[in-house]
């Protein structure tokens, strides 16, 4: 379209860009700095401080090292499950997706299988279930917080299925070759990092441009504010959901494979319980529950602080449960404040805005009406 | 779907009891000159409203007419700006919707609010279950008082089955059950005939009559005529945001009623380009979806704007929904440009270069928390890449051209679309769309909810887009704002094209009368 | 004037939908019970069956609470955890301060309780949806408790045997501790079908907004729902001492999503709104005897889990489809069709 638009009627300013009424314009410098990953740094350093100042090995290379030995594999999962939870969604079944993709590599080891194509398979079997998840989501339309209940336990029963009450290798089983029982054990070379940190980092850096420099991201932040919107805007949110759900399973998978490496081994049960781990990074991060907000700087901050603080109270000799209250106590504080901040607008607001007890997407099926 | 004159009538004669009907002894409920705003929206302005215990009375007007606001003052789910609300004499102030059910006003609205899962018994008399001893429910007590109420209302229905699954129809009754265990005596229904049968209809006419033995005042609010004329005594009529006139339903007819409703001079309100038509853009054949619309076929040309007209419920949206992919249709075939459209792919058509702006622009339009910058950038993002990556510069100069092209008025580009007025928010959308130099323009409702200097500038937008060869399909159901931007007006009645208009021969009272189902019958 | 019956045919009356559920629940119980003996009869001996009632027991306690949370359209997470500390703090008490034994049950109910209101505070007041707050208690509880038995398990020795005695006691072959938990199950499921507020959760869970224009306090309800799946949670706990008459940290671990599966496996909706308690405690049987089942049979009870998750997606899809089926009915009945109201948007029409 070549023209401008009609320009105003005679008599009519043509007004230069007004502020409207409350919009204001735009905000100060010190309110966007007061965000939530600006909270996450302020309570990184306040960590990084503490653990220095308690333990005297904190400062060191190796505790970086062992940090990402301890925490890689489950800050891995949670960057794709802070895709899925921006596009109103959420993945319990990761855990369980990790413990069934090392039950997957182990049973085809035992059975004599090379390592390079058993870890293919449990690639697959990782996209396989990521595939269930999501047609049951998008297809099927059930709430993926239910979904997601199923295939945690589906998995986990798969994974005992496979594995039994055994621990692969056996005593009868060759070791695991070198080069993967080495990735849990020596730092990548030409640096002192761990490599599951490497593929944490390099993972991050891809979503993080997917998320907050791509049109897919943009997507997936519309989808979650509005999915409506967003289909009406041509985005195909229920294709996108599914494959970002394949993508989970993938990279759980992946995770399950790290961890063979780091111990050496599989058994059935492997990240028991895990999800909620994920969970409370994410959230932790600042992705917000209910979809359309969060940023990936935001959880690997949250992952530094969880990691740094675990590494700090080991280290302080105190008992790894503190470490439990400590994490679960960050996620409370870290949900109730905007809940506040929430209910104080909610008491504000004009009563034809009725939003109250706004319920979370991954709760809904779709429209189950009268 | 609706009877003749002759079959109006008998139904008429059969829903009104008598003279004890409409009794005089002393107004139930008296709404004076009551107004009401939101921001720069004065939705009503005068309203006014008398009912007496007994009479079923119709309110009818057009939509933007007032009559939803109203309704909702009287569910005390607005409180007015101005004027007063008197109940059984005495002036009332009703802090929210529990206080209108304490005094006896109950609305049923299109949508009914029914617990799914709970049987319909206890959709009655949720909070209020009978008891016996021990605060006990007393499950025989509720199904028996079920029973009595639906047998005043003339109806059978088995309490004890779950609400899930009713008909629209049933779940109206379940809802009349439920106002009257609340000793309702003003009960407001809010275009209750939009979905039913005939048959439920004249279901419903009975219960009405029943309700009005019961010395009930019924309000009833339609855009049905003909069940105005055949179920209500006496009728008022809202225009533009007034109370026009109320008079007893023997004293009106279709004519009458319907010049009240549009009585108005149009006045030289629009500019409109003269454009000469080019090339098809949009070619409609046949279009159908099962149970909503059929038989629907049209032409968008080149410069053209075409509009929509109908009542709600006329199956209108569902026709642009149909042809922009949101919606499946069932038959018919839809081309763009010569090319044929696969039915439910809303990314072919915007390929293809349609365009759409939904009725809901706070749902469907906008991502109300997503900024001004983002929400016109959405439907871009593929050309404002680069290398896969969006190339942020670009998206916000973009969004910087389209509000100074439309004269947006903002704060911050970066702001939430929340914090815009209602037509600001919908020049956004039309940014958004815009920005893809669409060929065929599909919007819905342009001006729902917009102040009225914006809409003029609202329908500048649309007079350029035509002059600049875009086909522009607009539904509406303003009538001022059909007449003047449309070059031609396709009218719906009940889900089939009923008559199609020229702008030179287009007249309010024509429109009207297609839109009713009139066109056709009785000729003036 | 005649009255028009407007039934419409074959409608099912709820309370038999309800029981039809119910039944389908048992009846699976008893299918798998009676292939489990086919193959091995010493599974329908005396002992196989209490092992059966015993060992679905706490589930089943565990799962009433959470029916009446998730019948809001809430969640539960921390039930597991609570069991957990309660177990200890009980059996704690029991061995350092001798408490009577009937004071174990009432702090253990109080402690949960406890609990449970904090939950249900943070809900319904801060607004944060349920799954995250559990989660988090979930957390925090797990790690007061580890923190609290810091190796100090609780050994049957510091048990009082009178307290103990629930736990293996019998009458007339049928285990006090089911006899509990059933009793538990039959009041609450007579209060769910009796009393108002019990039914006003219901309504919470079927149409949140329509509850509040009815004038359910939904805030007041769902508070009440969680201090109750917190009380039972402890009661659980107390329960769990008195069963295994020993306690360390990872007493009640991992029971949250079991409970989760078989209240839904049971016929409880995951989305609120249905659901009975009887259900949900049929449907903790119904998992227990299919594990059970697997190790009579001598295949591994390997495939539980994986025949629970099974199940599990197999429920909801079921559930769903069910109401997908009866909406569909509605539709086809609708002779007219309408456009989409937007009369209540916030905008003036």
């Amino acid at each position: 379209m070549s023209s401008e638009i009609a320009p105003p009627a005679p008599g009519q300013q043509a007004p230069p860009h007004v502020p409207a009424g409350d919009a204001g314009s735009r905000p100060p410098l010190w309110r966007r700095a007061l965000r939530w990953e600006t909270g996450l740094v302020v309570v990184l350093v306040a960590a990084l401080v503490f653990g220095s100042s308690e333990s005297a090995t904190f400062a060191s290379q190796t505790t970086v090292f062992y940090a990402g030995i301890n925490i890689g594999y489950i800050a891995i999962m949670a960057l794709p499950m802070t895709l899925i939870v921006v596009t109103g969604e959420i993945d319990l079944s990761v855990a369980s997706m990790l413990g069934l993709s090392g039950a997957v590599l182990g049973d085809l080891w035992h059975h004599g299988w090379p390592i390079g194509p058993a870890i293919l398979v449990a690639l697959v079997a990782g996209a396989a279930g990521g595939a269930l998840n999501g047609i049951l989501v998008t297809k099927v339309g059930l709430p993926s917080i239910a979904v997601t209940i199923g295939t945690l336990t589906l998995f986990r029963g798969v994974a005992e299925i496979l594995l039994g009450s055994q621990t692969i290798p056996t005593s009868s089983d060759r070791p695991f070759p070198t080069w993967l029982t080495n990735i849990g054990v020596v730092p990548v070379p030409g640096t002192e990092l761990s490599y599951t940190t490497v593929i944490f980092i390099a993972l991050a850096i891809a979503c993080g441009v997917v998320l907050h420099a791509t049109p897919l991201g943009r997507a997936m932040f519309a989808a979650g504010l509005q999915s409506e919107a967003a289909r009406f805007a041509g985005i195909r949110v229920a294709r996108m959901k599914f494959w970002l759900y394949v993508f989970s399973g993938v990279i759980c998978a992946f995770a399950g494979i790290l961890l063979a490496a780091q111990n050496s081994s599989v058994s059935y049960n492997a990240g028991f319980g895990l999800e909620l781990n994920v969970v409370a990074i994410v959230l932790l991060g600042g992705v917000s529950i209910f979809g359309g907000r969060g940023t990936i700087p935001g959880v690997v901050l949250s992952v530094a602080i969880v990691g740094s603080l675990q590494m700090a109270l080991t280290q302080m000799n105190i008992d790894p449960n503190v470490q439990q209250i400590v994490i679960g106590g960050l996620l409370l504080v870290s949900v109730i404040l905007p809940g506040l901040g929430r209910g104080a607008r909610w008491l504000g607001s004009r009563p034809g805005s009725l939003r109250s007890g706004h319920k979370p997407p991954w709760a809904r099926s779709v429209r189950h009406r009268l | 779907m609706s009877g003749g004159p002759a079959s109006a009538a008998s139904r008429g004669a059969s829903a009104d009891p008598g003279p004890g009907g409409s009794g005089q002894a002393g107004t139930v409920l008296h709404l004076r000159h009551a107004a009401k705003a939101f921001g720069a929206v004065q939705a009503l302005t005068d309203g006014s409203i008398e009912l007496y215990p007994g009479e079923a009375h119709g309110l009818v007007g057009e939509n933007g007419a007032g009559k939803s606001t109203l309704v909702k003052i009287l569910a005390g789910v607005y409180q007015p700006d101005a004027g007063e609300l008197i109940i059984d004499g005495e002036p009332v102030t009703f802090a929210g919707p529990a206080a209108a059910r304490a005094a006896g006003v109950a609305v049923i609205y299109q949508e009914p609010t029914l617990f799914p899962d709970l049987s319909v018994a206890e959709n009655i008399f949720m909070g209020r279950q009978p008891v016996r001893t021990g605060r006990r429910i007393d499950r025989a007590a509720m199904s028996r008082e079920s029973v009595a109420i639906f047998a005043q209302l003339g109806v059978a229905l088995d309490p004890a089955r779950p609400a899930r699954g009713l008909s629209v129809a049933d779940q109206q009754i379940v809802e009349i059950a439920k106002a009257l265990s609340l000793e309702a005596r003003v009960l407001v229904m809010d275009e209750p005939t939009a979905a039913l049968t005939n048959v439920e209809v004249d279901r419903l006419f009975k219960v009405m009559a029943a309700l009005r033995r019961r010395g009930a005042a019924v309000l009833f609010i339609s855009h049905r005529l003909e069940e105005v004329f055949a179920g209500c005594q006496r009728v008022t009529i809202m225009r533009d945001g007034r109370f026009v006139l109320t008079a007893p339903a023997t004293e009106l007819d279709v004519d009458s009623m319907i010049r009240a409703m549009i009585g108005r001079d149009l006045g030289a309100m629009f500019h409109k380009t003269g454009v000469t038509p080019g090339e098809t853009v949009l070619e409609v054949q046949d279009l159908a979806r099962e149970g909503v619309f059929s038989d629907v076929s049209f032409a968008v040309r080149r410069g053209e704007i075409v509009a929509l007209a109908g009542l709600v419920g006329a199956g209108r949206t569902e026709v642009a929904r149909a042809i922009f992919g949101i919606d499946q249709r069932s038959s018919g075939s839809v081309l763009l440009l010569g090319k044929p459209l696969p039915g439910g792919n809303p990314s072919a058509a915007m390929a293809a270069g349609a365009a759409f702006v939904p009725e809901d622009r706070r749902q469907e339009g906008l991502v109300m928390d997503m900024g001004i910058d983002h929400n016109v950038a959405l439907a871009s993002m593929g050309r404002l890449s680069r290398g896969g990556l969006i190339f942020r510069s670009a998206e916000r100069k973009l969004a910087l051209t389209w509000a100074s092209r439309l004269q947006l008025r903002y704060g911050w580009i970066g702001n939430a679309v929340s914090t815009l007025s209602g037509g600001n928010q919908q020049k956004v959308v039309l940014g958004k769309w815009l920005a893809r130099q669409p060929a065929l323009l599909i919007i819905d409702e342009p001006t729902r909810g917009i102040d009225v200097g914006t809409k003029a500038e609202v329908h500048r937008i649309l007079d350029a887009l035509a002059a600049d060869g875009v086909a522009v399909l607009m539904i509406s159901s303003e009538l001022p704002e059909v007449l003047g931007v449309a070059d031609r007006i396709l009218v719906l009645h009940e889900g089939r094209l009923a008559a199609e208009f020229a702008r030179a021969e287009a007249t309010e009272d024509n429109i009207m009368r297609a839109a009713t189902g009139q066109a056709g019958k009785d000729a003036a | 004037m005649t009255a028009r019956p407007a039934l419409v045919p074959g409608a099912p009356r709820l309370a038999s939908v309800l029981r039809a559920r119910e039944a389908g629940t048992a009846a699976l119980v008893l299918v798998v019970f009676g292939a489990a003996t086919l193959r091995d009869h010493n599974f329908a001996d005396v002992n196989s069956i209490q092992q059966l009632l015993v060992g679905a027991s706490l589930i089943a306690l565990l799962g009433v609470g959470e029916t009446l949370v998730i019948v809001t359209r809430n969640y539960d997470l921390s039930v597991g955890s609570v069991l957990g500390l309660c177990a200890f703090v009980v059996g704690d008490l029991f061995r350092h301060q001798h408490i009577p034994v009937w004071s174990g049950f009432v702090i253990a109910i109080a402690l949960g309780a406890a609990i449970g209101a904090i939950n249900g505070l943070i809900t319904t007041v801060a607004r944060v949806p349920s799954l995250v707050v559990t989660l988090a208690m979930l957390y925090i509880i797990r790690g007061v408790d580890a923190k609290l038995v810091n190796g100090h398990i609780v050994l049957p020795s510091q048990v009082p045997s009178a307290f103990a005695a629930v736990g293996y006691r019998n009458i007339l072959g049928i285990p006090w501790l089911a006899i509990i938990v059933a009793v538990v199950v039959a009041a609450v499921g007579y209060a769910m079908r009796t009393f108002r507020p019990c039914r006003d959760l219901y309504a919470i869970g079927s149409n949140p907004e329509a509850a509040t224009l009815a004038g359910i306090p939904s805030g007041r309800r769902v508070f009440m729902a969680f201090v109750t799946s917190g009380a039972l949670a402890g009661l659980g706990g107390a329960l769990f001492l008195a069963l295994f008459a020993q306690v360390d940290n990872s007493a009640g671990v991992g029971y949250e999503l079991n409970v989760i599966a078989a209240v839904v496996v049971g016929g409880v909706a995951i989305f609120g709104g249905s659901g009975t308690v009887v259900g949900a405690a049929l449907g903790a049987l119904l998992l227990n005897t299919i594990q059970q089942a697997l190790v009579a049979v001598r295949s591994s009870s390997y495939w539980s889990e994986a025949i629970a998750g099974a199940l599990l997606l197999a429920a909801i899809a079921f559930d769903r489809w069910l109401s997908l089926r009866v909406a569909r009915g509605l539709r086809s009945a609708k002779g007219a069709h309408r456009d989409l109201s937007v009369a209540d948007r916030g905008s003036p029409t």
